[in-house]
């Protein structure tokens, strides 16, 4: 069920449910709200998200692999920062959120706050 | 940054960038305070390699020559976005767009040029903007909408059969949409080709499937709110749904004229590239005009800078620069087409020709006073290196001038480089002269990959790469070493192969995540992880930590990616014999997942294509056939002809031996993929001679094996490895072989680099004469590696991680979890 928890700041925060719903090091696509997001548990901790398609040709990043908070696109090998969204391969940005857990291993992302 | 001037560059493109790197070089960083403005929103790319990025060749990321780094690292401050839109020369200021304005104490003009819009009706919508379906090709955006809009349009137009139009058509067929180019002139690419050549051009353009249209003058754009076909003078149409305008450039010259510069065609510039103005203001690239000439190409571009650096600097006050020597290369795949100098001949002139229009090949060469003045080279570049040469540097020719035509008596390499000039072009992409290698030899660089590290010569469109390294090691006067990276096993993690695997086993690495931890202080990097995952399942078989993570997505879900998200799925057929029952469920279960495509595929399999992700372990057990491993960089197929059962001519049955190797070797990881054949006579039906591994009977009951063979994007014939005796005997030489190049190459090198990188003798010393008392120590480790294989679609039933074959997980999906826990 999604929940509209906390609606402060013009935000709007989903839970997208238990965290181990995501491999370590891996990723995962989610429907939250009307989006598509991407989801990415990294070795290194922390649980970031991301737009689900790649701005290049719309591969599902998802599908991606991850070296610390760099991903790789599955389709033609863009690479991109996590955690500010960078496009390391070309300069420009992809939308980030933030993920924040709860006590009980909840994931919560903040719809509201993307970086442009 | 006190005391410094205040540098101020307008245009971050090719010339700009170029001529601020020239500067830095200069030591310029110490005198100049440097500011760079530039409307697009990337650093500095390589425009000329936006054809390659249209027909999908290169990736953006590939061409780029500036990142964004490189700008903070030399203490740039670049504005990228900005667009400047007026230079205020007595308050020496510029003004952008977004309201701010920045003094200068010297201005570099680089503000490139704009593709020509022909005047056509119905070109602009009411809104006032070119209508949706427009399209011209000059920067990485116009790319992306290009090829964006290619994917969907049913036909397109090209404006214009120049080199550009070309470029742009052949980019748009890729996407399977038709093309026309328009052309007005009586051939294509006018400017640097003649009319024969123009004609054979335009055969092989047609047989590429680009239609052309010669003599066609545009007149209107056709439909109301979106393109929907272009009307000609003669009064016919062509409906299509998008046109790529490329039919020819305009300079940006408008802040020179309103600023009040001597504006022609473009700036006019004077010897120092600077204004004939204004003393603080140079000019480079497309929007100069220098001698009443403006280029539209690179090389050009590369001298202008250096005058220009030297001259800023006050390196050399006296640097002049006297215009450039044009040539050309049509940049199309699968289109041999170098043109330089004049085209058509004066009455005095010699002109050496050959033509065979049946090939697409054609070949003029204008002499005057035994000196090469132009040349047109189509289909056949054998000789355009040499002839690029004595056409730069004026060399005289060779008497019988048939050897200019043909490679009769090649120059010997050596004496050509000796009597090559210091300032020779060797990298027309990027400007890099014989000098400029020499120079970095001389400053310690000591292998190919070094020199083209430092001077950047080959990383363009790739083709002087050759000429570089034999450059680097006549300079090295026989010191150049290897490049220890290209022994790397993986990029990652600076060790060959065989060190590699040492370390690994020495301190028993077991895991993905081990590795890093030990070997690169618990630095991951992403692309090296598959290598390794690779690697590691070779060394310790089912010892193996398999980490899902470290796998590229296909072997996480066991098939491959498709271009939409979806996967494809083929199932082993061992040496491509079936049978009706299997056929008839392949059918059945491809109509039930409602299959977008079944295709035979060129492994002699069946593939379907266009499957969910959710959908793969449910086609899968309704399929009940193992997977053919079509996805992975590991054994594939092992494709057979139909052999001694029914053909006339077969000696041995190579059908039988496809299926026992087959079943041995399915699965296996290797570094690069291994695809077999076993052909049953010399004649060769299923290429087993030119696949990694292949089996060929011979008379008498034996098999010759052929090791290294290709025919992929590279072509090579496999060297013969040994004659076996039997089918046990095939096989276990093969594996011999399989198991060493699982341990010794690096990862992504498949056999046919690496036969020749190890040498056919050295490894039938190995393999076949076991010198080296390997052999039956590789033959356990294979049988190790054997033992341990299951096939992978039995995951089907037992998913490995969370939500192993989810495509998208629903809002708040904790049912979900719960399940694949
Ligand atoms: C399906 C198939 C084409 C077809 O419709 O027939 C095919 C499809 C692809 N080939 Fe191929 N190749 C297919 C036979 C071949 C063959 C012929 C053969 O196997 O006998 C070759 C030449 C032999 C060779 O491997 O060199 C071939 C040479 C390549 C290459 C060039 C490799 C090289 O180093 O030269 C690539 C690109 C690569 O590996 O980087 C490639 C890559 C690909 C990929 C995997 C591209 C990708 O990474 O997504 C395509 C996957 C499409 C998909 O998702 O299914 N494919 N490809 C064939 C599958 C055969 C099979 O049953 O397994
Ligand atoms: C598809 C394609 C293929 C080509 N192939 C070849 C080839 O094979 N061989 C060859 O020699 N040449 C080729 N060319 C031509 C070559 O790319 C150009 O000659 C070269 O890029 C010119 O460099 P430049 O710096 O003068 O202009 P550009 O590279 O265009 O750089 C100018 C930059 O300035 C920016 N700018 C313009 N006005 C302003 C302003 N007011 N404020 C801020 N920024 C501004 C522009 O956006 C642009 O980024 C090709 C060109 C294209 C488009
Ligand atoms: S290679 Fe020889 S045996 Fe095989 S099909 Fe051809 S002719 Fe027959
Ligand atoms: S779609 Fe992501 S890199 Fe091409």
């Amino acid at each position: 069920m999604p929940a509209d928890l906390d609606t402060k700041h013009g935000g709007r925060r989903l839970s997208l449910g238990p965290l181990c719903q995501i491999p370590v090091g891996e990723g995962r696509g989610f429907e939250a709200g009307n989006e598509r997001i991407a989801v990415f548990r990294p070795r290194c901790g922390g649980v970031y998200a991301t737009q689900a398609h790649c701005p290049h040709r719309g591969g599902p990043l998802a599908d991606g692999l991850l070296g610390g908070t760099t991903l790789v696109c599955p389709l033609h090998a863009w690479r991109f920062d996590l955690a500010s969204g960078e496009v390391l391969t070309g300069g420009g940005r992809i939308t980030t959120y933030r993920v924040v857990l709860t006590a009980d291993g909840d994931m919560v992302i903040d719809l509201g706050i993307g970086s442009p | 940054m006190s005391g410094k001037r205040r540098l101020v560059v307008v245009g971050n493109g090719m010339a700009g960038a170029r001529a601020v790197e020239e500067i830095l070089t200069r030591g310029g960083g110490e005198q100049f305070a440097i500011a760079m403005f530039g409307d697009e929103p990337y650093g500095n790319y390589n425009r000329i390699l936006l054809s390659h990025v249209l027909t999908g060749e290169q990736d953006p990321d590939e061409i780029v020559l500036n990142p964004i780094e490189w700008y903070a690292e030399n203490g740039i401050m670049l504005h990228s976005g900005v667009r400047i839109v007026e230079i205020d020369r007595p308050g020496k200021a510029v003004f952008c767009d977004n309201a701010l304005w920045l003094h200068y104490d010297q201005l570099v003009i680089a503000t490139g040029s704009r593709p020509f819009m022909p005047p056509l009706e119905g070109l602009v919508g009411r809104d006032g903007r070119y209508k949706p379906g427009i399209f011209v090709f000059r920067t990485l955006d116009d790319c992306r909408h290009i090829a964006a809009a290619a994917q969907s349009s049913g036909r397109a137009a090209v404006i214009g059969g120049g080199l550009l139009g070309l470029e742009a058509a052949r980019g748009v067929l890729g996407y399977s949409c038709e093309v026309h180019v328009i052309e007005l002139g009586p051939y294509l690419m006018t400017q640097q080709l003649d009319a024969p050549a123009g004609a054979i051009l335009k055969s092989t353009m047609e047989a590429m499937g680009v239609h052309v249209q010669l003599g066609k003058k545009s007149t209107a754009v056709l439909g109301e709110g979106r393109v929907e076909g272009l009307a000609f003078a003669d009064g016919g149409t062509l409906p299509c749904d998008m046109v790529v305008i490329a039919a020819g450039i305009v300079p940006n010259r408008e802040l020179g004229v309103r600023s009040g510069l001597t504006v022609e065609r473009a700036i006019v510039v004077d010897d120092h590239m600077r204004s004939v103005d204004d003393p603080d203001i140079y000019v480079v690239g497309e929007c100069a005009q220098h001698r009443g000439r403006v280029y539209g190409l690179v090389a050009p571009l590369w001298e202008q800078a250096r005058v220009l650096a030297d001259h800023i600097t006050g390196r050399d006050t006296g640097a002049a620069y006297h215009g450039s020597k044009l040539g050309t290369k049509l940049k199309v795949m699968g289109v041999e087409l170098a043109s330089m100098g004049t085209v058509e001949a004066e009455a005095s002139d010699e002109v050496v020709q050959f033509s065979e229009p049946r090939r697409g090949v054609y070949k003029k060469l204008i002499v005057r006073e035994g000196r090469l003045t132009g040349a047109i080279l189509l289909g056949d570049m054998s000789k355009a290196a040499f002839l690029t040469q004595a056409f730069e540097r004026d060399l005289p020719l060779p008497e019988a001038r048939r050897e200019l035509l043909f490679d009769i008596a090649a120059p010997s390499g050596p004496s050509t480089f000796q009597d090559m000039a210091d300032a020779l072009q060797i990298c027309n992409c990027n400007g890099v002269a014989k000098g400029d290698i020499g120079r970095s030899v001389r400053a310690g660089a000591r292998t190919a990959r070094a020199v083209m590290e430092a001077t950047r010569a080959g990383l363009g469109c790739g083709s002087c790469k050759g000429m570089v390294g034999e450059l680097v090691a006549w300079f090295c006067e026989g010191q150049v070493e290897e490049d220890p990276s290209v022994h790397y096993y993986v990029p990652g993690i600076p060790m060959p192969t065989p060190e590699l695997v040492r370390s690994i086993r020495e301190r028993s690495l077991r895991s993905v995540s081990r590795v890093f931890e030990v070997l690169t202080g618990g630095v991951e990097d992403a692309t090296s992880k598959p290598g390794l995952a690779s690697l590691l399942r070779t060394i310790w078989g089912r010892d193996y930590e398999d980490e899902r993570d470290a796998r590229f997505i296909n072997e996480r879900v066991h098939a491959n990616i498709q271009k939409d998200g979806t996967f494809s799925v083929i199932p082993q057929i061992p040496g491509g014999v079936t049978t009706p029952a299997q056929l008839k469920r392949i059918a059945e279960v491809a109509e039930r997942y409602r299959v977008p495509l079944v295709k035979i595929t060129g492994g002699q399999r069946i593939d379907l294509l266009g499957v969910e992700k959710d959908n793969l372990p449910g086609l899968w057990t309704e399929l009940g056939m193992p997977s053919g491993h079509a996805y992975g960089k590991s054994y594939r197929t092992c494709k057979s002809c139909v052999g001694t059962d029914f053909c006339r001519f077969g000696l041995g049955d190579s059908t039988r031996l496809a299926i026992q190797i087959e079943e041995r070797f399915q699965g296996l990881e290797s570094p690069g993929k291994m695809k077999l054949a076993t052909a049953g006579c010399p004649r060769n039906c299923s290429e087993a001679m030119v696949k990694d591994l292949g089996a060929v009977a011979v008379e008498g009951g034996r098999w010759e094996i052929y090791v290294g063979g290709a025919a992929g994007a590279h072509v090579r014939k496999g060297d013969v490895l040994c004659v076996a005796e039997s089918h046990d005997e095939v096989i276990r030489m093969m594996g011999r072989f399989i198991q060493y190049y699982r341990e010794n190459a690096r990862y992504l090198e498949r056999s046919y680099s690496f036969v020749e990188r190890i040498g056919i003798e050295r490894l039938r010393a190995v393999l076949v004469e076991d010198r080296e008392g390997i052999a039956a120590g590789l033959e356990q480790a294979l049988e190790a590696s054997i033992s341990d294989y299951r096939d992978p679609w039995l995951e089907a039933g037992r998913p490995v991680t969370a939500n192993q074959f989810a495509t998208l997980l629903p809002k708040g999906a904790s049912g979900e979890a719960a399940r694949a826990r």
